[in-house]
């Protein structure tokens, strides 16, 4: 009976929301018939719960309740305090790429000179113009999932960013979410990343609060297409505020002896979940996933991964190590599936958890689905606490107890940091990790 | 890499059309009115003479069971069952009160001749009719409750289990002559609503096996059940309830077959097993129920709970199970530890061939302080069929040193089968250390290297590593069971998938 009232609850708020917000969504024509459907899907499901399979262990309807109302436009003032915010998590030698509150901060960002083989719109201006195949590509995300299915009816701005066959981009990209609302409110991002055949490129995703941002909820939802022999580097931070939601997915489809080399890190946010689908469409392909959780207090983190082997002869990896102290909650769920014909698949994937304290909480689910006979696929997962005699160890040789406890966590996400290729972004990545275990001490 | 020929080839002998133990036995039964119905309950307390208390559970039982509805979330996909186009209570005709085995219908034991199941203490005693597969010894006696359809057609040794203060009886029975013991522990591990097929079987079940093992003893012979389903349109659903005394322990064994059909049948059957302190449960199984034929027509739909409660301190259970029969399998042997330093086991290996589906695994749930548990699954999927294994591992914020190892593996021949791997693992409790691995490789690499050092391949050493662990579980079966088991254990792991 819960259950039907919370649905109708939320339902209603956000239909009235989605009604509300409609007038500034982009697109129109197909574009506001597939947003339509998409709100449909959602409404008719609601925020998923417990008892949906794949939302178990994240129930949204008890840990969010709702869906906030659309953020405004940012004004001046948000637009000062995300560049102030922006200063604080720079990484230096990227080019940004900045969305404020869910919307496009051409003043804020670099777009270049118009270089070859590069391109950046938002996703505004390809809803409101471009052509309709990208935009049918953008929006024909998968509804079954209700919280995709939101994101596709909401979704305002985001960049759409093409890179043409064979180029090398150097400089990596690096896409903020500054969140600066003065009231809570959601944001909801949608953006897509195509990597044209033998190019290459280094991706870099931020989410972050500035000063003073009220409680807020950030959806997001990415598409990338690696083409044939092309390379990616991805790198995902969330660093949200401590009383924030990060709602996001992504959709990766990578083509023949693609390689994708991915890490991501989540710190911030009260609640957060992340459901990366990446699909095999050509052969000799291959994927390192890594993933670090570093979560106190009462925060939730999940991490929802799909591997689809649909073709024979690629090869993944998945790393995942998560370090949970207070009362915190990190969920991994990891799915590989071997379709009948992907022969020679090599599926590895790896998941620890580091309990910090007695209240601290880990649920891991790694999941195989294997149709095909000649295939090499593994998982592993364990949970524990500090190894007594190693901390004994450090202590005898004069570390204090939370310096000991320090090295040896660093040592623990060390693995899956060391995966990044880039070294100026390694270093970010450690120096972020050393500040949370700094604040912790 | 693939699997290699040897293994084909072992796979291939136990392949659904080479089931030898589909025959069917002709002779009259007695059976209640088709469907069910609180009638039908009411019929079958009355056939079993059962006490008012048991008939108003079993009703209670059935009248939650209207209101619950089938689960779908195994990886199992079947026919829509009609529930009320079974027969719940099929019995063969007793032609009068039997004083001794040679009363029994003779085409009923011919029919346990057949499958090789020892009837005749005397006979097993003097060696006249050594059970296949190995010379009958004093060790080996092994005391058997047969079930035939719905009922105990015959329990050996009683009296000699009496004398050491075992009671092994028919389920109906202990009703009667043990109210005080069944009352306090029927359904204190499976409550009568724990889930739809657990409900069914409370409000149905017609018979099983009831031990008791007294605080001190050690139970002198292994205890065995022989379910057989002979009857056409029949759901066979069985009770178990074994309760292990303080400082008691008991081995514990179950086999099952059916004729071969084309219409599938039903089997929901229910054991519950209590351990007190420091008390040892081995529950051991080896399924072989009609799969059903090479194109998926007919065989046994297997949905059964089993779960065992480690109630006390140091408490110790452990489940062995060797799954190769059944269209569809639905099991999840679990452990409670409830109990201190209470400990959890369940081995397991399954094999598909055909169109059967396996959705099986188990679930240790950590209570008590200090409570262990350790999981290997083995799950060989051949021809056209699924084989999932499900585990969940769980420690409460409580249950401080919780300690779990699990590995599972899993092998696939062919193009057109599929192994899945689906494990929870949830851990409430930072001195919780939960391991779980889906790969032959984290084998001591001391050990490898010895046997390697001794010139035997990596993979030959691995094979005998691991071959070796269980065949150690597998041999502890009695001989009857063992044959079979035997036949499974030295499938190569070669070609093992997570």
């Amino acid at each position: 009976m819960n259950v039907v009232l919370a649905k109708t609850d939320t339902g209603r708020a956000v239909s009235t929301s989605f009604a509300f917000a409609r007038e500034r969504l982009p697109g129109s024509g197909k574009v506001a018939e597939q947003r339509r459907q998409a709100f449909e899907a959602f409404e008719r499901a609601g925020l998923p719960h417990r008892r949906i399979e794949d939302w178990k262990y994240t129930d949204l309807r008890a840990l969010m309740r709702e869906v906030l109302p659309l953020a405004a436009s940012p004004d001046t003032t948000a637009l000062s305090r995300a560049e102030a915010a922006l200063k604080l998590h720079a990484i230096e030698g990227t080019r940004r790429l900045v969305l404020v509150d869910g919307v496009f901060a051409p003043k804020l960002s670099d777009l270049g000179k118009g270089e070859k083989g590069f391109s950046v719109r938002t996703l505004r201006e390809v809803l409101e113009t471009g052509d309709g195949a990208l935009q049918g590509e953008l929006l024909a995300s998968d509804n079954s999932d209700p919280m995709i299915a939101l994101n596709t009816a909401m979704a305002t701005d985001g960049v759409v960013i093409e890179i043409a066959n064979g180029t090398v981009l150097e400089q990596p990209l690096h896409v903020v979410h500054v969140a600066s609302v003065g009231t809570p409110a959601a944001m909801f991002t949608r953006s897509l990343f195509r990597l044209g055949r033998d190019a290459s490129a280094t991706l870099v995703e931020s989410f972050v609060a500035a000063e003073g941002t009220e409680a807020y909820q950030a959806y997001d939802s990415l598409i990338v297409s690696v083409g044939d022999n092309a390379r990616l580097d991805h790198l995902r931070l969330v660093e949200d505020g401590l009383d924030a939601f990060n709602i996001a997915s992504a959709a990766v489809t990578l083509g023949a002896h693609a390689q994708l080399n991915t890490f991501g890190m989540v710190s911030g946010a009260s609640v957060s979940r992340y459901q990366p689908t990446i699909v095999f469409a050509g052969e000799g392909a291959r994927v390192d996933t890594n993933g670090v959780n570093l979560i106190k207090g009462r925060q939730h983190a999940d991490t929802t991964m799909f591997m689809d082997h649909a073709v024979p002869h690629c090869a993944s990896r998945e790393v995942f190590r998560a370090v949970i102290d207070d009362r915190a909650h990190s969920v991994f769920q990891g799915r590989i599936v071997v379709r009948p014909d992907a022969q020679k698949t090599d599926a590895k994937m790896m998941t620890r958890a580091l309990l910090l304290s007695d209240e601290a909480e880990a649920d891991n689910k790694p999941e195989l689905e294997i149709f095909a006979d000649d295939v090499t696929c593994g998982h592993g997962a364990t949970t524990g606490a500090l190894d007594e005699s190693l901390l004994f160890y450090l202590r005898a040789r004069g570390l204090p107890e939370r310096e000991a406890q320090a090295l040896l966590i660093q040592a623990f996400v060390g693995e899956a940091i060391e995966s990044i290729a880039n070294d100026s972004l390694r270093e970010h990545v450690i120096a972020a990790a050393q500040r949370w275990l700094e604040a912790r001490a | 890499m693939p699997a290699v020929q040897e293994t084909v080839d072992r796979v291939r002998r136990i392949d659904v059309d080479q089931y030898r133990y589909g025959f069917e036995t002709l002779i009259e039964s007695e059976k209640a009115p088709k469907g069910l119905s609180e009638d039908i309950v009411r019929f079958i307390s009355e056939k079993k003479n059962e006490p008012a208390w048991m008939l108003e559970w079993r009703l209670e039982a059935y009248r939650r069971w209207l209101t619950m509805t089938e689960p779908t979330w195994a990886r199992v996909h079947y026919p829509k069952i009609d529930y009320q186009d079974l027969y719940y209570y099929a019995a063969p005709k007793p032609k009068k009160t039997l004083s001794s085995i040679d009363e029994i219908d003779p085409e009923i034991l011919k029919t346990y001749e057949k499958l090789g199941i020892p009837l005749r203490e005397v006979a097993i005693l003097e060696g006249v009719e050594p059970p296949p597969g190995g010379e009958p010894s004093e060790q080996r006696k092994i005391a058997v409750d047969a079930v035939f359809d719905s009922v105990s057609v015959a329990t050996t040794f009683q009296k000699e289990l009496k004398k050491a203060g075992v009671i092994f009886m028919p389920i109906s029975e202990a009703i009667r002559e043990h109210p005080e013991l069944v009352r306090k522990y029927l359904g204190s591990v499976v409550p009568t609503s724990d889930n739809f097929f657990a409900t069914l079987n409370s409000a149905v079940f017609s018979d099983g096996s009831f031990v008791y093992v007294p605080p001190g003893v050690r139970c002198p012979m292994e205890l065995s059940t022989y379910f057989r389903i002979n009857e056409r349109n029949t759901g066979q659903f069985e009770r178990t309830l074994i309760i292990a005394d303080k400082g008691s322990y008991v081995s514990y064994l179950e086999g099952c077959t059916a004729p071969q059909r084309d219409e599938n049948q039903l089997h929901a059957a229910v054991v519950e097993l209590i351990a007190l302190d420091d008390a040892e449960i081995k529950y051991s199984t080896v399924q072989n129920w009609y799969p059903g034929n090479s194109e998926g027509l007919g065989g046994i739909f297997n949905f059964v709970t089993k779960r065992g409660d480690c109630r006390g301190a140091n408490s110790k259970i452990s489940w062995t199970q060797v799954e190769t029969g059944s269209a569809i399998t639905w099991k999840y042997p679990s452990c409670i530890l409830r109990g201190d330093n209470s400990r959890g086991e369940f081995y397991s290996i399954a094999i598909s061939n055909g169109y059967q589906q396996v959705d099986s695994g188990t679930k240790m749930i950590h209570l008590g302080k200090n409570t262990s548990s350790r999981i290997i699954s083995k799950g060989i999927a051949a021809g056209k069929s699924q084989n999932t294994y499900r585990g969940l591992v769980t420690a409460h914020r409580k249950a401080t040193g919780a300690r779990n190892y699990t590995a599972c593996d899993s092998l696939l021949i062919g193009d057109k089968c599929g192994a899945h791997t689906v494990p929870y693992v949830e851990a409430k409790n930072s001195s919780a250390t939960f391991e779980h691995e889906a790969t032959t490789s984290k084998i001591s690499e001391d050990v490898l290297f010895y046997c390697v050092q001794r010139g035997l391949s990596q993979e030959e050493a691995v094979g005998l590593v691991v071959n070796g662990f269980v065949k150690d579980v597998l041999q502890q079966l009695p001989m009857e069971f063992a044959v079979e088991a035997q036949k499974l254990i030295s499938i190569s792991l070669e070609g093992s998938v997570g």
